[in-house]
């Protein structure tokens, strides 16, 4: 297992964010978690990448307990994510916005800046590289030098992808990658998703369009209120009926429903 | 390639024109305000590392500024330490007090960090001023030493004092620039853009920012310690927010996060202020304006303003012809 999520629970004052979770993510699959507006799918995340402290429960990587950590510890050990909406440094050219990502591999200080030492320059064109290697593989080393202003909303997300893929991840944690982007362009985003993946990295995914979803996931977490009420294959959630109830109500034309979400 | 060149030719002409200074100005007291607007850059600098790169605002670079004054002030004065033993003294106690004030204040954020930073500023300067048997409180320190000579080098006259001064300036320069372009510099602007990112990264946020803010106080005691030894005498109004606001408004102009916003705007604001003399208190009802215009339509101040115009037809030209450029990390440089 490469991600081990046991019991885990966030409150927000009174309110049951996350709830008695349990997750375990086998490394290499792409594991999708869905649920609707405000079901605590974010919130899982932060605490699985150190943003917020649980309240309760236990959250093992790769056979370490990851659960006080703060967030740029648990990023060295290898998990990387994306924001639901992405921060870019909007000024600056969309490599400058990757080297940085290879910072957490490097070791060079104040004294390696005054005096620009060996090992100054030899980070730095190790950052380089791994940017450039970073951007190639969301095929956007064409745009490296162009500011993200100047970029559509779609290769924003690609930068973002590259950014965490510079820190040299083993899973990453994906919030909504394909909002916000047209139907064609979303193609390109799950195409480049399965890419990750084959590549070897584990891929936790929040998205709600569904088609998306059901194509790319190995397995499925559906959260509603901050509880986990199904885990399993595209298959077996896309006929449970308590998923299709928690989305729909349980009137409705089910399976093709909630291909639709 | 002509453009890295005619950039360079640039820089030493300013290099030059700094450096034939004391024969060309008209008289000494013009000498005497630029000797001083290096004292203030270095300063400004030290604001512009923390400010301008990681994105905090710190009141308290003031007192760091009288700490050095006062430190190099007293040690000189009153227990008669050689010059250059007191001001490395002074350099060493900011990085001390500058990273006891850090590790406490950074562990509030935004507004808070602010007002608990412009509260230690204050505390510092009641210290100035109350503890009258140490500081002279207002009445303030007199008979202060300048710079003892280095082996041959005299620093009696202006002309001596000023070169020294500029020395310094220029160190302040070089380390920002080294700073800045360093992978240390790309840390501290990756926490001003997003903090949370840089977490999410692995940058320790915390530990970057004590760093800058560390260094911040550093630049400022030097500053600190080089007004004492050329004005000769402190009170503690050198600690008053009114001059820490000033300073500020110096880089604000100039332009946050840019390497030459602090020397541009200190520049011209100082002289701006002299040729405004004779309008006393009101020449505040001319920089009011200003600042606002400023801070409203280019928040990156004059530098910021021109960068990005310079950046606007470079990609017009980019746009008439494809670039092939792989500029890389000399981007930046
Ligand atoms: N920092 C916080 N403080 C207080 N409440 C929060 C905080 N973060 C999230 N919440 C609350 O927790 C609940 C779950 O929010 P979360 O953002 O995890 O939902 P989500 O499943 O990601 O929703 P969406 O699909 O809209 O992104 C919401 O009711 C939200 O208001
Ligand atoms: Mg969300």
């Amino acid at each position: 297992m490469a991600l081990k999520v046991e019991n885990l629970s966030k409150t927000f004052g009174g309110l049951q964010a996350v709830n008695q979770v349990d997750l375990e993510v086998k490394k290499g699959d792409i594991h999708a978690v869905i649920g609707p507006n405000g079901a605590g799918k974010s919130t899982f995340f932060n605490l699985i990448s150190g943003f917020h402290p649980p309240t309760s429960g236990k959250i093992t990587f790769n056979d370490h307990d990851i659960t006080k950590m703060p967030p740029n510890k648990i990023a060295k050990l290898g998990i990387a994510r994306t924001f639901q909406t992405t921060n870019l440094f909007e000024d600056a050219t969309v490599l400058d916005n990757v080297i940085i990502g290879n910072r957490l591999r490097t070791k060079s200080g104040l004294w390696d800046a005054i005096f620009r030492t060996k090992r100054e320059k030899r980070e730095e064109k190790e950052s380089l590289e791994k940017a450039y290697e970073a951007l190639d593989f969301v095929e956007l080393t064409e745009l490296a030098n162009e500011p993200i202003a100047n970029i559509s909303q779609e290769q924003k997300k690609r930068v973002a992808f590259a950014l965490a893929l510079a820190t040299d991840p083993e899973l990453v944690l994906l919030d909504e990658p394909a909002a916000g982007v047209n139907p064609d362009e979303t193609e390109g985003i799950s195409a480049l998703i399965q890419k990750m993946a084959d590549s070897g990295l584990t891929v936790c995914l929040i998205e709600h369009k569904m088609s998306m979803i059901m194509s790319l996931a190995d397995r499925i977490m559906v959260l509603n209120q901050g509880k986990r009420i199904a885990e399993g294959t595209p298959d077996e959630i896309k006929n449970n009926p308590v998923v299709i109830e928690a989305y729909l109500g349980s009137d409705e034309d089910e399976s093709a429903e909630v291909t639709n979400l | 390639m002509a453009k890295l060149l005619s950039k360079r030719n640039g820089l030493i002409f300013v290099l030059v024109v700094a450096l034939i200074m004391p024969f060309i100005v008209p008289n000494d007291y013009i000498l005497h305000v630029l000797a001083l607007v290096c004292i203030w850059s270095i300063s400004v600098y030290g604001i512009n590392i923390f400010t301008g790169y990681t994105g905090n605002l710190s009141l308290a670079h003031i007192g760091f500024f009288a700490i050095g004054a006062y430190t190099l002030g007293l040690l000189t004065v009153k227990a008669g330490w050689n010059f250059w033993l007191a001001f490395l003294a002074a350099g060493v106690l900011s990085i001390i007090l500058g990273f006891l004030v850090g590790l406490i204040s950074l562990r509030t954020n935004g507004h808070f960090f602010a007002i608990y930073t412009m509260c230690v500023g204050y505390i510092i300067y009641l210290i100035i001023d109350k503890w009258d048997s140490l500081t002279g409180g207002v009445r303030g320190l007199i008979g202060i030493p300048g710079p003892a000579s280095i082996g041959p080098i005299t620093f009696e006259s202006l002309t001596s004092q000023y070169y020294l001064l500029l020395f310094f300036l220029i160190l302040t320069i070089f380390i920002t620039k080294r700073i800045v372009h360093s992978l240390l510099g790309r840390t501290f602007i990756a926490i001003r853009n997003s903090e949370e990112l840089a977490q999410t990264i692995g940058i320790s946020t915390k530990k970057n920012q004590l760093l800058a803010f560390v260094i911040s106080c550093f630049f400022a005691a030097i500053a600190g310690a080089l007004y004492a030894s050329f004005v000769r005498f402190i009170g503690p109004e050198i600690g008053g927010i009114f001059l820490g606001f000033e300073m500020l408004i110096y880089l604000v102009i100039g332009g946050l996060g840019t390497l030459s916003g602090p020397i541009i705007g200190t520049l011209l604001i100082v002289f701006l202020t002299q040729s405004l003399q004779f309008m006393q208190e009101y020449k505040m009802l001319l920089f009011g304006p200003i600042l606002l215009i400023i801070v409203i339509f280019y928040p990156n101040g004059i530098v910021g303003a021109i960068e990005g115009i310079k950046r606007k037809t470079r990609q017009k030209r980019k746009k008439s012809g494809p670039n092939k450029g792989y500029s890389g990390i000399e981007e930046v440089s």
